[in-house]
């Protein structure tokens, strides 16, 4: 105890020894959620290089297996997942005005609108099985062969083959994709039942914080598979 | 202390409401352009518009929702640090797949 009863070690519960400051301590925390997010874009990042070499290789076959796609479900989960990025981002900012209830009801919000998100996409992958189109489970060239869409140009049999290599990218994209949103979704659970109990509107944020930039992230991944996989390749 | 800007004792900059709705709305607007000019013949360059777009979207998501426009120099570099590795491998990648006869097997 300093002269005048200044403790010089006092400080916020949460605030970890190893640190200077608050602030400090989530600058380090932003620093390091940071980082991890740029594996993330790493381990995407292959994927998409993958997309982009095969598109070339096997054109026709992509433009085939793109309009088979629902633009309209691609486009409404585009912007539900922008809605759910917006209630996170509130999210972040009520949890620092520490107004406990609306950062439970803007949580819960973009747990609605993630949850959404993946019914959409769920009626999407079901489509692709009901119509043959996804590889390794019955899949048939038969739509790609003898289109039924008028400004369809048939394929070869073997060129038709190739809309596999499209499906299998389609899926490995959009199911890592839809991985981290049930990833997200589980921990926004967690982190309502820890937010009601006012863990987080007491000035430690970091949490709520690190996680809305998980949650974003996840949204510029569908940002840039909605172009791809939909829209670049429509008949027109 | 010295006068110097010291991110890490200085106090976060809180990004309010008016700000994330904004983004909210031109996200949302161009989300609807993308698709609109999807329909349209622009041979080559509907790939070009629709990444664009598509880079134009993930700026304003990584620069107001993921407050990077508020934050540390640390923390700009660090996400430059990453595109720039992720668009120096991509690069060297697509040298090699176009500059050799591999071939379409």
């Amino acid at each position: 105890m300093l002269p005048g009863g200044v403790d010089p070690h006092a400080h916020p519960a949460f605030l970890r020894h190893h640190f200077e400051s608050v602030a400090q301590q989530r600058e380090a925390a932003s620093f390091g959620m940071w980082v991890f997010l740029l594996t993330e874009i790493m381990f995407f990042g292959g994927m998409f290089a993958a997309y982009l070499i095969f598109r070339n290789w096997y054109h026709p076959a992509f433009v085939a297996g793109s309009n088979t796609l629902d633009i309209t479900l691609g486009t409404t989960n585009t912007a539900v997942l922008i809605f759910s990025s917006f209630t996170m981002a509130m999210a972040v900012y009520s949890a620092e005005m520490r107004r406990k209830g609306q950062l439970i009801l803007f949580l819960l919000c973009t747990i609605v609108l993630g949850l959404v998100f993946l019914g959409i996409k769920g009626v999407e992958w079901h489509e692709k099985y009901v119509e043959h189109h996804v590889p390794g489970m019955g899949f048939s060239i038969q739509d790609f062969v003898h289109p039924t869409n008028p400004k369809a140009i048939p394929l070869a049999p073997d060129m038709a083959e190739k809309t596999q290599i499209y499906f299998s990218l389609y899926f490995a994209m959009t199911g890592m994709h839809a991985l981290h949103m049930v990833i997200g979704v589980s921990l926004l659970f967690f982190l309502v039942a820890l937010a009601s109990r006012g863990a987080y509107t007491e000035g430690h944020i970091m949490p709520i914080e690190n996680f809305g930039l998980y949650w974003h992230f996840v949204d510029i991944i569908w940002i840039f598979l909605f172009p791809l996989l939909y829209l670049i390749s429509r008949y027109r | 202390m010295s006068e110097k800007i010291d991110p890490e004792h200085q106090e976060q900059h809180i990004v309010g409401p008016p700000v994330y709705l904004t983004i909210l709305l031109c996200l949302l607007v161009l989300t609807a352009i993308t698709t609109g000019v999807a329909f349209i013949d622009l041979g080559v360059f509907n790939a070009v518009i629709a990444l664009a777009i598509a880079c134009l979207k993930a700026s304003l998501v990584v620069l107001f929702f993921m407050h990077i426009k508020y934050s540390s120099r640390l923390l700009k570099m660090t996400v430059l640090a990453g595109l720039f590795t992720f668009m120096l491998l991509l690069t060297l990648t697509m040298t090699d797949y176009i500059s050799r006869a591999w071939g379409m097997w």
